[in-house]
């Protein structure tokens, strides 16, 4: 490895800061997966999968993925939650791999609610 | 480069090791591997966490969640609920003390919430065996402006500035010490690291070095720089095999970067860095004595002056400062000597780092702004004496320090006002007493550590430190005579006055502040040949007071020698002939019928 310069030093600080930010880093979007039994049993890993490809690509440092239990309406399940700091929650249903990439895009990144996917916004 | 949606932050330090995080990182990993989570969760091994009594302790990022006492049985459970269904598991949080109410979230724990960390700042948060985690907290980067753009002068004045003071314990001001050595004439300088720490109960330099090994290099770069020095060697003890591998990684780290050898990012300064392993002789900690340890010799200190700074390793100027002093010096040349001197006291700056342990609930780390009482470190922070004993005295500084009692708990910590109570700052042990301490013990067992470890250069140490301990150990034994206490006092005082370093210049301090505090034990040793704490072994006659006696049978099911007799209602008796005189029923009398 060559010898770093003071530039280099700080380069390499900015790009090691987005691998520990989940410690530390600002939080401006929150995407929760829902995973109880009926939501993996609907396909939640997958939307899992599907949306950490998604920020992995999208070299967003401050993006959290978060999964918690179930939200009750089984029925609805693989449910997404998208919360963009400021704004009210949103809830995605019947979510797959192509849901989450779409509600990705549009939604994390552009800010424009999928209201077709949408459950409920929370209030 | 894969994204990670959570961070395990997995306590690696000795304390946790020592219960079990490796078996607790293995299974871990199998589990995540066997619900396919590997790739989405990642474990991060940290240095120590400090909240050594609750081990193995883990950190859940983003979700801030606080795990205790993990045991293998309980992740496959863990990471099913946790990792994969977003249900954190409350049965493995912390539970306070006081109220039994869990607490989720570190930043809540009181034990975290009162402590300002500016030493420990990166301590459970990164993975000490990578170097890119400890830049990516601005790490090296106080190195790089003190390189760049500031003088030796400069960076001298802003340690000055800062007020930072030796934390080895004597409390002398880093600044100064370093204008000392600059001054010294000679191309060859050594700036030297204190790592040989020794007090019975203290742990924090070796905590440090495990959780935040690169924070001490760059403090020492910077004082290279100062003092125009080109070498430093890190003199730590053997007995810490951990904090020993997690330097060589570091250091190889640090040359691989190119932030230790020729040419230091550019500027031309170069400096490299040895770890010596010293054998862990007590003695070895006092500046000369570590000197001579370095080159080879026999660790026996020398009459000073020369003072190190004109004549230290291998006759060259050299600079010797502690583990958690160099820790310091990055952040204050990167946020400046007035940052720091904003925390603390008029005449104690900045913060320092306790080993908290003893009789206390909250064993463990802890960093404090200068100036907090006692009272809050114990009470606040260290939660309090469990099992609803009484505080006694808390011993600071070791065998070099005293004690300090109920009635000066309030007594802010700053270098001059522990010492007025009769301790000193020390380097930071503090070790909590409650009522079944026997102060004469107490002193006993420091004198002993202290003969055992005197180096015999000096007939006050060597002589002086035999005497006093045969003394107390006749007290201890109720063979004590009234013309022992004064006989006690006048051999400290000569020993102070007289023996060649700080080990025997220091030593007798727990005689006379037990002396000063706790006269009335040794007159019960003595007069009553009574020991109130009932420590003192030969003191003891193993009898139940059959008033006293609540009948609850305690000491029969704890006797590990089934030497007491006892049916329900009905007081206990204890059989000599088949009594061993473990003392397990006295301590754990709830009424104190047993002496």
């Amino acid at each position: 490895m060559a010898k770093l310069t003071i530039e280099d030093l700080k380069k390499l600080r900015d790009s090691a800061k987005k691998s520990t930010a989940l410690r530390e880093g600002e939080t401006s979007v929150k995407v929760t997966v829902h995973m109880g039994t009926c939501g993996i049993a609907a396909g939640a890993r997958e939307v899992m999968d599907a949306l950490l490809q998604e920020v992995t690509e999208a070299k967003r440092s401050d993006i959290r993925v978060i999964t918690s239990g179930c939200m009750g309406m089984c029925s609805s399940e693989p449910n997404v939650t998208v919360e963009i700091s400021g704004n009210e929650p949103v809830i995605y249903q019947h979510m797959d791999r192509n849901r989450m990439r779409q509600v990705f895009k549009r939604h994390v990144l552009l800010g424009e609610v999928q209201t077709d996917f949408a459950l409920a916004r929370v209030k | 480069m894969t994204t990670f949606r959570t961070d395990l932050l997995l306590c690696g330090g000795t304390g946790c090791r020592a219960s079990g995080s490796i078996q607790i990182k293995e299974a871990l990993m199998r589990e995540l591997a066997r619900q396919k989570l590997d790739t989405e969760i990642r474990i991060i091994e940290t240095g120590c966490n400090g909240f050594c009594a609750q081990g193995p302790i883990m950190i859940v990022q983003p979700d801030n969640i606080f795990y205790q006492k993990l045991k293998v049985e309980d992740i496959p459970n863990l990471v099913e609920e946790h990792f994969l269904k977003g249900r954190p598991v409350k049965k493995l949080f912390y539970k306070e003390p006081a109220s039994a109410a869990t607490i989720p979230s570190m930043d809540d724990i009181p034990f975290y919430s009162k402590q300002k960390l500016i030493v420990l700042r990166n301590r459970g948060a990164v993975d000490p065996e990578n170097i890119d985690e400890y830049i990516a907290r601005d790490g090296y980067i106080g190195l790089g402006k003190a390189l760049l753009e500031m003088t030796p002068e400069q960076i001298i004045a802003e340690v000055k500035t800062s007020g930072l003071r030796g934390r080895g314990g004597a409390g002398f001001p880093t600044g100064l010490k370093w204008e000392f050595a600059s001054r010294s004439k000679g191309d060859v300088k050594y700036a030297l690291c204190n790592a040989d720490e020794g007090d019975p109960g203290a742990f924090m330099d070796r905590s440090v070095l495990e959780a935040d090994p690169h924070a001490v290099l760059e403090g020492m770069i910077i004082a290279g720089k100062a003092i125009g020095a080109h070498q430093g060697y890190i003199y730590c003890r053997a007995e810490y095999p951990l904090a020993i591998k997690r330097l060589g990684i570091a250091i190889r780290q640090a040359r691989n970067y190119g932030l230790l050898g020729k040419d230091i990012l550019g500027s031309g300064h170069d400096f490299d860095i040895e770890v010596y392993k010293g054998a862990g002789a007590f003695v070895c900690g006092e500046e000369t004595a570590l000197m001579q340890s370095l080159e080879g010799r026999r660790g026996m200190p020398r009459s000073r002056p020369p003072f190190p700074a004109q004549q230290g390793l291998w006759k060259k100027p050299t600079v010797l400062n502690n583990v958690e002093t160099y820790a310091n010096i990055a952040q204050i040349i990167q946020n400046g000597g007035a940052w720091y001197a904003s925390i603390g006291t008029e005449t104690s700056k900045g913060t320092k780092v306790f080993a908290l342990t003893g009789a206390v609930s909250n064993i463990g780390l802890v960093e404090v702004p200068m100036g907090i009482s006692l009272r809050e470190i114990i009470f606040d922070i260290g939660g309090g004496i469990p099992k609803k004993r009484k505080f006694k005295a808390v011993q600071l500084g070791g065998p070099s320090g005293g004690c300090v009692p109920e009635q000066y708990l309030d007594t802010p910590v700053d270098y001059e006002s522990i010492m007025k109570v009769g301790a000193i700052m020390g380097s930071g042990g503090m070790i909590v007493m409650n009522d079944q301490t026997c102060m004469v013990d107490m002193a006993r067992f420091f004198m002993d550590f202290i003969q055992d470890e005197s180096c015999g250069k000096c007939t006050p140490c060597r002589e002086g430190t035999r005497r006093m301990l045969q003394i107390l150990e006749k007290i201890t034994q109720g063979l004590g005579e009234p013309a022992d206490l004064d006989l006690l006092e006048e051999l400290s005082h000569m020993i102070k006055n007289s023996a060649l370093c700080g080990l025997g210049q220091t030593g007798p301090n727990p005689v006379l502040s037990t002396l000063r505090y706790f006269r009335h034990e040794y007159e019960a040793h003595i007069y009553e040949k009574r020991c109130p704490a009932k420590r003192c072994v030969k003191l003891l006659k193993f009898e139940v007071d059959p008033e006293k006696c609540i009948k609850c049978g305690i000491c029969f099911k704890g006797c590990p020698a089934k030497a007491i007799e006892w049916k329900k209602k009905e007081p206990a008796l204890i059989l000599k002939d088949k009594c061993i005189k473990c003392m397990t029923c006295i301590t754990n009398c709830p009424a104190d019928a047993i002496s």
